[in-house]
């Protein structure tokens, strides 16, 4: 139940954390503010047994605050260096939440380049370990610009993350490791649930509208006859996105202005 | 056997068109002291394998890469390195793109010297697809699954930076994530080792600390004593990444900046010099460790 006034930003932590819901004892990765956030709340409040580290080379025992670490030293419960990461996500016991520059109506994913491969209009990070992932384990995804620039028509630039693009896999065979969960975003949380993995609405933040989402996506999305709206994030875990996870209103800085999450 | 050299003796046994494996990751561990030794010699043409950070911006800045082999380049802290952006996006070097995992496969290969590893990882993506030298295989098993043949990468030299070594090449790296820094000195024909203090053998092998060897000292080639040698990547323990710094090499994008910012920090000297450039070895120390 909701009696406060809430935030986009959590908003989206809320919906973010649901992708670990029922995941089991797997390592929840999430690359920035809103996806770590969104673990930790995960962990706290419904996936207890979630992994999670410091994002440097150690195993935590419980969610961390984000930014400097002022009372204590998180307690650790194991090492996790690189090479026993790669170990890991080769096993598939691992659900990323990852904000790729570009995702096509296949689910591929870019973060390396935009524009022509040899001489590129933006050179971003590389392939990085989107490619070992996205073949191994559960992903889903975070987009807080949600525009035809990130959901692109035809296919991403890079195909760094694979995806549901039976073209790209040998004899045309989509592999059944292959799982991309949610796609949460600052207009909505859609899925691949639809027929042949097609792009589906699953809800809209208070005060979108359908026509929006599309418009704002370079590939048609399935529709249901009445699209739910969002729910709001409940006060418990408002409490531990405020208090508990995120005191020094980090998730403040990734919307610009900071917006309601309730737009209506 | 005494292996203890300079930096620039390390330079002069290496020669262009070298295939270099340069150790850490990103903005972690990093032989910055070494590269910046390349940068002041006229060695050129060079393929680089690294899970990139300023070691690939530097090299790309002064336009010492023919080829990069990489996963990424970044800076953690500041994603982009923007050194490496400027000339990825002028295609002023090769590119072969991999996934971080392949990285390792393929210096896992080299080191088994085996042709190849198979691996699931990069079917269905563009990094089988840009990059035609890499072929798939079938499995000679009933599942008789389609697979990456990840090539071996061979290195010619490997540059690496560890907390202590001692003069026969036995090293610890006392950071809580050695990296792939054991798979490049075994990839290696030649593995050079830079560390924050020579110190004797009798201080690098007790028993609790043996668990922190990457390698065994038959595998090196080379030891340099370099203080605060990763600067301005983190050399934890001791120091911290200097993001200050990393700020200003990022920023110094135009030529004019570019070549002051080599003036001031890298055609130096010395790497005392360099350090004194920097802000001191006090300053240095005083970095806090990384919170990511």
């Amino acid at each position: 139940m909701t009696t406060h006034p809430y935030t986009l930003a959590e908003l989206c932590i809320a919906q973010c954390a649901e992708v670990w819901r029922g995941e089991g004892e797997v390592l929840a990765t999430g690359i920035g503010v809103i996806p770590r956030t969104a673990a930790g709340l995960a962990r706290l409040s419904f996936n207890p047994d979630l992994l999670m580290t410091d994002g440097e080379a150690y195993l935590l025992a419980e969610p961390v605050a984000l930014g400097p670490r002022r009372a204590r030293d998180p307690l650790v419960e194991g090492w996790m260096p690189y090479s026993r990461t790669f170990d890991l996500l080769w096993g598939g016991r691992r659900h990323a939440l990852v904000g790729p520059v570009q995702v096509d109506r296949f689910g591929q994913m870019n973060i390396s380049v935009v524009g022509d491969y040899a001489k590129p209009k933006a050179a971003i990070l590389g392939a990085r370990g989107f490619p070992g992932n996205s073949i191994s384990h559960a992903n889903s995804i975070f987009v807080p610009n949600h525009s035809t620039r990130v959901f692109v028509a035809g296919e991403v630039d890079m195909v760094c993350s694979a995806g549901y693009n039976p073209q790209r896999w040998p004899e045309g065979k989509v592999p059944s490791t292959l799982r991309i969960g949610r796609m949460i975003t600052d207009l909505g949380v859609l899925d691949f649930g639809a027929a042949n993995h097609a792009v589906r609405l699953l809800s809209v933040h208070p005060g979108v509208t359908v026509a929006q989402v599309q418009e704002a996506t370079g590939f048609p999305i399935v529709v249901q006859a009445e699209t739910p709206v969002t729910p709001a994030p409940t006060d418990e875990q408002l409490a531990l996105i405020r208090e508990r996870l995120d005191p020094r209103n980090l998730r403040g800085t990734v919307f610009k202005g900071d917006p309601p999450g309730d737009r209506r | 056997m005494n292996k203890k050299m300079t930096a620039a003796d390390v330079v002069a046994q290496l020669r262009d068109g070298m295939t270099i494996g340069i150790g850490g990751w990103a903005t972690r561990r990093k032989p910055m002291a070494l590269v910046r030794e390349i940068l002041r010699s006229p060695l050129c043409d060079l393929t680089v394998v690294s899970y990139g950070g300023p070691d690939v911006g530097l090299l790309a800045a002064a336009g010492k890469l023919r080829k990069l082999i990489f996963g990424f380049v970044s800076l953690d802290v500041l994603p982009l390195d923007m050194h490496f952006r400027n000339a990825r996006q002028a295609g002023a070097f090769e590119v072969m793109e991999l996934d971080e995992g392949m990285v390792q496969l393929g210096l896992r290969a080299a080191a088994m010297r085996v042709p190849f590893l198979p691996t699931p990882v990069g079917l269905g993506t563009d990094v089988v697809a840009r990059n035609p030298s890499i072929r798939l295989v079938r499995s000679p098993y009933h599942d008789a699954s389609t697979l990456v043949a990840m090539p071996a990468l061979r290195l010619d030299a490997a540059l690496l930076h560890v907390t202590e070594a001692d003069e026969r090449g036995n090293s610890v790296i006392l950071s809580p994530d050695p990296f792939f820094d054991d798979l490049m000195g075994r990839a290696a024909e030649r593995v050079y080792v830079s560390c924050e203090q020579i110190v004797a053998t009798a201080k690098i092998c007790n028993h609790d600390r043996a668990r922190y060897q990457p390698f065994e000292r038959s595998v090196v080639t080379g030891v340099v004593e370099t203080p605060f040698g990763a600067h301005p990547t983190a050399g934890v323990p001791g120091y911290g990444i200097d993001i200050d710094h990393l700020k200003e090499y990022n920023a110094a994008t135009t030529p004019e900046a570019w070549a002051a910012y080599r003036a001031r920090y890298v055609d130096l000297p010395s790497h005392d010099d360099y350090l004194a450039a920097v802000g001191g070895r006090l300053r240095i120390n005083s970095i806090p460790p990384p919170v990511y």
